[in-house]
């Protein structure tokens, strides 16, 4: 049984992300896509500053297993990246909702993420 | 997150094995004690077996500083039996068989008339006309079919025993010192690639000192039966030399680590052990065999590719089937590809010209282009008794 923060908005395609008051939002993915990937070996993200629209690819995770397209489950501009999952990817692994985050956004249109599935969606999605 | 398949064996589809064939994968003993060890488990060539049990880079390294049990009874077997049991041998495979004496392991290949290799195998000789084959498990029918029609016009004959074994590897370190108080049998007198017959835990085992690993270690042949109690022994005695439970994924990785080559990659129909750089196994001084005059040709003339192996100072894992490129484009394609725990980098194998293996070669990931550092393999340095 994945684990599936009740706090936290997610895409079908696996990705979560929680909303700051500020009108930024970080972006993971979640317990269930880190547990199906394996040991994940190296993860690709942009570069600061750049602007994704909601569902581009943004980036790839990947594992020994294979590898994964990452998808911006909401338009925005990203400003920060975890520097730490260059030297430790396994992080994504270990801790998916915490120390494994992948980017923060500036939100283009904040409304947008509440369209997102909730926990309860989320987990029927991945039982 | 969109999972590519990848194109590796850990991406095939898992249970009830319906994707590709209409067949369920057949069960090791130990099927439900994988099960019961949170094994994840995949169709590996028609096989229910686990990739991992928890993170197939710890597996690894377990492998490496402590010890791994891996369940490797997939694997076939096979009776090798007669008066011209030695004879036939000779004929069948490319090493030299007359290397052999009673306890002795000879690793080899069985090529093909026009020199690819049907399969790679380990032969051990138990007695006068008295051979063991060890057979990779995808190839199991192939081989036997072959050596079949093979054998006919020599005085011996081919039995397929793989039903009637099971077989466990302990690789690391510390694995002999976790086997030796289960058996009588004294393993500082056993040498790399030797065997004995004895009992481990009370189990009735040829104990071979082989292994796919590049570390120091025992495959264990025992009967199907006790297959269970075997593992389980080995297991409950396993905590104070930090015993792991190890899977194919991590028995990938580290064979790849120790430069072994992987039949379906590295050895195929098509790609002789010439080509593969397993020219060691082949030896023309001892007598026809078959595909020799097509291997001795190659080596006279030189390969037209070869199997090198390399690293690339980045994470990113090189795949299987990705282009190898030089200046003025692709001279080859990736066989096989993973991330060295031990390193901290991507290595790989690969198929390419031969004469383009002096050059600078690349290969683009998702439009980043790295550097094959190419290496005489092993990766790390092999831990031989």
């Amino acid at each position: 049984m994945s684990n599936v923060p009740a706090d936290l908005k997610y895409a079908k395609s696996h990705e979560w992300l929680k909303v700051a008051a500020d009108g930024t939002a970080t972006i993971g993915i979640t317990d269930f896509a880190q547990n199906s990937l394996g040991d994940i070996t190296f993860v690709q993200v942009p570069k600061v500053g750049t602007a994704l629209r909601a569902g581009e690819t943004f980036g790839v995770v990947e594992s020994v297993k294979a590898a994964s397209d990452i998808y911006a489950p909401v338009a925005g501009t990203v400003v920060e990246v975890n520097k730490a999952l260059e030297a430790t990817p396994e992080k994504v692994n270990q801790s998916p909702f915490g120390e494994g985050w992948l980017l923060k956004l500036k939100l283009a249109n904040p409304a947008e993420a509440a369209a997102l599935l909730g926990h309860e969606d989320y987990r029927k999605l991945t039982a | 997150m969109n999972v590519f398949a990848g194109r590796s064996f850990l991406a095939r589809p898992v249970r009830g094995g319906l994707i590709g064939s209409m067949s369920l994968p057949q069960a090791t003993p130990l099927n439900a004690f994988h099960r019961s060890h949170g094994g994840r488990m995949v169709d590996f060539a028609g096989w229910d077996m686990p990739v991992q049990y928890g993170s197939i880079l710890e597996e690894h390294k377990a492998v490496r500083t402590r010890c791994g049990l891996f369940d490797v009874s997939h694997m076939g077997e096979a009776d090798v039996k007669g008066p011209e049991a030695l004879k036939f041998l000779q004929h069948l495979v490319t090493n030299d068989c007359r290397k052999l004496f009673p306890g002795r392991v000879l690793y080899t290949c069985m090529c093909y008339p026009h020199g690819g290799v049907v399969d790679d195998l380990l032969v051990y000789m138990r007695g006068e006309g008295d051979y063991l084959l060890c057979l990779n498990a995808g190839n199991i029918t192939k081989d036997l079919s072959w050596m079949q029609e093979q054998v006919k016009g020599f005085n011996c004959s081919v039995t397929d025993r793989s039903p009637d074994y099971a077989q466990l590897a302990i690789q690391g370190p510390t694995a002999a010192a976790l086997v030796q108080p289960l058996t009588k049998a004294v393993l500082a007198d056993l040498r790399y690639y030797h065997f004995t017959q004895g009992e481990v835990a009370g189990v009735s085992c040829l104990i071979s000192r082989t292994g796919y690993t590049g570390e120091d270690g025992v495959e264990l042949y025992c009967a199907t039966n006790d297959a269970v109690k075997l593992a389980e022994a080995i297991v409950a005695a396993g905590a104070p030399f930090g015993l792991a439970l190890t899977g194919l994924g991590a028995r990938d990785s580290l064979r790849l680590e120790a430069g072994f080559p992987l039949y379906g990659h590295e050895l195929t129909e098509l790609i002789t052990p010439i080509t593969a750089g397993l020219g060691w196994v082949v030896k023309f001084d001892k007598g026809p065999f078959i595909g020799c005059d097509v291997l001795v040709a190659e080596k006279k003339k030189g390969s037209a590719k070869k199997i090198v192996y390399f690293r690339t100072g980045d994470r990113r894992i090189v795949r299987a089937e990705t282009p190898v490129l030089n200046a003025a484009g692709a001279v080859g394609r990736v066989v096989s590809g993973t991330l060295s725990p031990m390193l901290n980098e991507a290595i790989g194998s690969a198929l390419v010209e031969a004469d383009a293996a002096k050059e600078l070669l690349t290969v683009d990931i998702r439009g980043t282009l790295l550097n094959l550092h190419l290496v005489k393999p092993p990766f790390v340095s092999l831990k031989k008794t």
